[in-house]
């Protein structure tokens, strides 16, 4: 094999496609020494970046010796703690073959990392020290990178020259790490003993190794066959964009996620079942006769149809699933952890939506592959959920096919990507559960009552006068004749909550609870107070969802932490500082102040009674009285 | 998004006759990037496309031309002039809008003008980071863009490697390195907060040699400055600058030399090193990159001139 002369023109000339792949391995295992070193021994390194290679390793750690780790260390702040912390690609190709490689952190907070760098790669390169063997980060990794459905896996057992290149620690190695993936169900599993450092078995075999028989790192990595998309595949394309240039040209634009397709294929849309046929597939560069998982296009269709973003376009006879409740592996990413009962945008294809996980089935170990239960998962956290959403949405079981079985979940209040999911399978047809219409409705029972329905949902910390306040109101909406209904926070916990304790789960399940009983009672036509710590946003949001425009009325009853506790007047403040309650609202529980509410009453500068007058007043200026 | 019109010829016919298949490399990267800028479109109210003039620019339209045909790209170009680019580079930016039909918008940082800031006069750190950097953020805020996908590719520079394709930008068009959000599949996060805004970059995958291998494959016009020709040069810093007009004042001794030189990227003239090459057609780049040891941007004095990419790219430099 000739590695001296390389050229991407020879390798494309094969007709391959760059084959991509993941580094990954705890810190100072030495994947950036060995992509760095392979780099430099198939002659991928431009001069310029060798001459500086050679500068910044006379300044660094390894005294001289090139360092190569320094050439894909790319972030300032990350070369001065000596780490790699994010998610770097580097493109170089051999005689070969292109490769693109994800190379992704070892440090156990980074999980989220390696899984974005797995989930767009068909190899993991698993790499640990020849001196510690086979670690809990090891396994973890071997775990996501299975659950991200990477089929081939690399264990590359590295620094053989700190272990004298000794074949029975590679074997025992070998053989500790083969028994744990077995259960993995990877398509292939190859073990490679190397050094990174002076490149033993890197792009060629190693003179210090001669026991070792199989391919060097390089070689296995041109002719790895990444597997070929199954043939006979359904077909799925969803909707990116509809292409309307003017009336007579109607085409919808996205990129095929599954199968093929051809002029003439009845097809469906997945969320109304309409079928149709494939008219043209149009390009730029002139109509195709077929169109591939992976192709770019637009579809033009035989038939009128209504469709739109967000809709997918499938074979006719063999539709996915449509479904608004699904169990899917979640990967928790973001600081706040995963509350069973919030709801989160979810994007799944081109369709956004929102969904919120309804339980959690069990979390992942790591690393006895068992299950743990749970009721929330942390960051790094992998669980088994069951996840319902606001709209049907069309999907594949992910080890199928990624592309249609695969979403992601975004944070409704920071906009974070929180986590990151794949599709189990569908728990139920999104049409089982039909709505019941009624011939009496909402404004025929609130003309009875000659009223208008409202929710009147009082948040504030614990003694801040909720209430005091929600109760002095609903006396003065009585005597005006109002039909009304105070649900109270410790009320409902003493019968419909009692199952419920302060967790962060739990109130978040205590206040939709307590929203869904709201909005039954604004159903029935009344004026509801519902007077509830209810500490934070996003469930606030969620509960002013749930109802109608303008009838969530969100009263902030604001008084100082230091007033609440000298009023204390369920003693509940002594109890918590003394440590005898915990997760306290406002001690060691959070509570998230609204940002926008309608009304806010300060407790601490005027008499409930006031407050209470202002409230109504404010309820006449609204029109609900 | 404003209603996309008709383009009367088929977008690839700026790819002229002389079009070959695709191999499937390309035809991957092609897809992908299409991908992206269809997902830019559906998911922003008013994304811009940032057209630097080079060869991935070059590339990068001719992908938008693609991808939204046969409606035209539903969005303007914008153009941040530094009042320094190499002539030959103006010329080609106005046929080719001309041509194609383009919405160009071009932006010069006037006040930086009127301060005199300049290469020469000012360095070309400071006049980067006043005629580049804040003239891109002056314009992104002066006309409402939400979304500007860029031609950057991650194998230009080491920490362009780390960077997303749908990149985040706080409401002060900052970068935070540290907190990027994971791009999984191809399911992009695309929400912003008011005021904040995107960066795009739909050539993330892509080689310089990818570049010119689909340059070839699909008749794409570039600038003449990128083939080999004759042209006045002057020897700096280890690397050939052309005297492209009156404005570059000459050293003591001195003097341009009539030089077969090429460029590997353009920017502005006194910036921007060329390589001495015979290499005058696309094919023969194509072949010369296959043998080339050193990267493109070692012609680019701006990457050696003390603050880093990353830093730049934090301030809001592309
Ligand atoms: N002796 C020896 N040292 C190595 C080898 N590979 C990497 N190292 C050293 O281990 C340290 C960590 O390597 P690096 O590539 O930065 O690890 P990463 O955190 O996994 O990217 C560096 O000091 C390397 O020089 C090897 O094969 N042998």
């Amino acid at each position: 094999m000739d590695t001296a002369a390389p050229s991407a023109a020879t390798a494309t000339a094969a007709g391959r496609t760059r084959l991509r792949l993941l580094t990954c391995g705890s810190v100072d295992d030495g994947k950036s020494t060995l992509i760095g070193r392979l780099l430099y021994d198939i002659g991928c390194l431009a001069d310029d970046h060798a001459a500086a290679l050679a500068k910044d390793s006379a300044r660094g750690s390894a005294g001289g010796d090139l360092d190569f780790a320094l050439l894909l260390d790319g972030l300032e702040a990350e070369r001065e703690q000596g780490i790699t912390i994010d998610v770097a690609y580097r493109h170089f190709a051999s005689a070969r073959r292109a490769f693109i490689v994800a190379d992704a952190p070892g440090h156990e907070q980074y999980t989220r990392n390696m899984a974005t760098g797995a989930s767009n790669s068909e190899l993991a390169v698993i790499l640990c020290d020849a001196r510690k063997g086979v670690l809990p980060q090891t396994r973890r990794h071997s775990c996501i990178n299975a659950l991200l459905g990477i089929k081939h896996v690399v264990l590359v057992v590295n620094k053989m020259d700190l272990v004298g290149y000794d074949q029975a620690v590679f074997e025992r190695i070998a053989a500790d790490y083969r028994r744990f993936v077995d259960k993995l169900k990877f398509a292939s599993v190859a073990a490679i003993p190397l050094s990174a450092r002076f490149g033993d078995n890197v792009a060629r075999r190693s003179v210090n190794m001669p026991w070792y028989e199989g391919p060097a790192f390089l070689e296995l990595l041109e002719t790895l066959e990444a597997d070929p998309p199954a043939e006979g595949q359904p077909f799925r394309m969803p909707i990116q964009w509809v292409n309307r240039p003017n009336q007579d040209f109607r085409g919808y634009a996205g990129t095929v996620a599954r199968g093929r397709v051809r002029p003439g294929d009845p097809v469906a849309v997945a969320h109304s079942g309409v079928r149709t046929r494939i008219a043209r597939i149009v390009t730029a560069g002139g109509d195709l006769a077929e169109a591939r998982a992976g192709d770019a296009v637009v579809l033009v269709l035989e038939s009128e149809i209504d469709a739109s973003r967000g809709d997918m376009l499938a074979a006719a006879e063999a539709p996915p699933p449509v479904t608004d409740q699904f169990a899917a592996h979640l990967i928790w990413f973001a600081d706040e952890p995963m509350l069973a009962g919030r709801r989160y945008i979810i994007k799944a294809g081109t369709k956004t939506a929102l969904a919120s996980i309804t339980s959690v089935k069990h979390r992942l170990d790591i690393e006895s592959l068992g299950h743990a239960a749970a009721r929330e998962l942390h960051k790094n956290d992998i669980g088994l959920c069951n996840i319902s959403v606001s709209e049907p949405l069309a999907l594949d079981p992910y080890d199928e096919n990624r592309a249609t079985g695969s979403f992601v979940l975004i944070d409704r209040f920071t906009n974070a990507t929180a986590g990151a999911g794949m599709v189990e399978f569908p728990l139920r047809r999104a049409s089982n559960i039909h709505r019941q219409e009624t011939d009496v409705d909402k404004a025929a029972r609130a003309a009875l009552m000659h009223q208008k329905p409202a929710c009147l949902w009082f948040t504030g910390l614990s003694g801040a006068g909720k209430s005091t306040i929600a109760n002095l109101t609903e006396r003065k909406l009585h005597a005006l004749g109002r039909h009304t209904y105070l649900l109270d926070g410790d009320n409902l916990r003493h019968g419909l909550n009692r199952d419920l304790g302060f967790l962060a789960t739990d109130r978040v399940e205590n206040m939709r609870r307590a929203a869904e009983v709201a909005k039954l009672m604004i159903d029935a036509g009344l004026i509801v107070l519902v007077a509830l710590i209810s500490p934070f946003r996003a469930e606030r949001q969620m509960a002013r969802e749930t109802m109608g425009p303008g009838e969530f009325v969100e009263i902030h009853v604001d008084a100082p932490i230091e007033i609440c506790r000298r009023r204390d007047p369920k003693g509940l403040y002594r109890k918590a500082d003394a440590g005898g309650l915990a997760n306290f609202t406002g001690i060691d529980s959070p509570y998230e102040p609204p940002e926008d509410p309608e009304v806010v009453l300060r407790s601490a500068e005027r008499s409930a009674d006031d407050l209470s007058n202002d409230l109504v007043a404010h309820l006449r200026g609204r029109g609900i009285l | 998004m404003s209603k996309p019109e008709t383009v009367s010829e088929p977008a690839g016919a700026t790819a002229g006759a002389g079009r070959r298949a695709l191999d499937p490399q390309l035809r991957a990267l092609e897809s992908e990037s299409i991908h992206i800028l269809r997902e830019t479109v559906a998911e922003f109210r008013r994304p811009v496309l940032l057209y630097s003039i080079g060869k991935d620019s070059s590339v990068l339209l001719h992908l938008a031309l693609k991808a939204f045909y046969p409606a035209k790209p539903p969005f303007p170009l914008l153009h941040v002039d530094t009042a320094w680019k190499f002539r030959d580079m103006i010329r080609f930016r106005d046929a080719t809008a001309a041509r194609l039909e383009l919405d160009l918008i071009v932006h010069v940082n006037d006040e930086g003008v009127k301060r005199g800031i300049s290469p020469i006069a000012s360095g070309s750190a400071l006049h980067t980071q006043v005629m580049k950097t804040e003239a891109l953020r002056q314009a992104l805020t002066l006309h409402g863009f939400d979304a500007a996908i860029g031609g950057a590719r991650r194998d230009e520079e080491r920490s362009r490697a780390k960077e997303r394709i749908f990149s985040h930008r706080s409401a002060g068009h900052g970068w935070d390195p540290k907190n990027q959000r994971p791009e999984m599949w191809q399911l992009y996060n695309t929400r912003l907060a008011p005021g904040e805004s995107m960066r795009v970059f739909p050539l993330s995958n892509w080689t310089e040699l990818d570049v010119w291998r689909y340059i070839l494959l699909e008749g794409i016009p570039v600038v003449p400055l990128y083939f080999a020709a004759p042209r006045p040069v002057v020897r700096r810093s280890g690397t050939w600058i052309m005297v492209d007009d009156e404005r570059l004042p000459l050293e003591p001794g001195e003097m341009p030399e009539p030089r077969a030189v090429r460029f590997r990227t353009l920017g502005c003239y006194p910036l921007t090193g060329a390589i001495e090459s015979a290499a005058a057609s696309v094919a023969e780049i194509v072949s010369e990159l296959e043998a080339s040891r050193t990267s493109e941007r070692q012609g680019r004095l701006i990457d050696h001139d003390g603050a880093s990419m990353e830093r730049k790219k934090r301030e809001g430099y592309f």
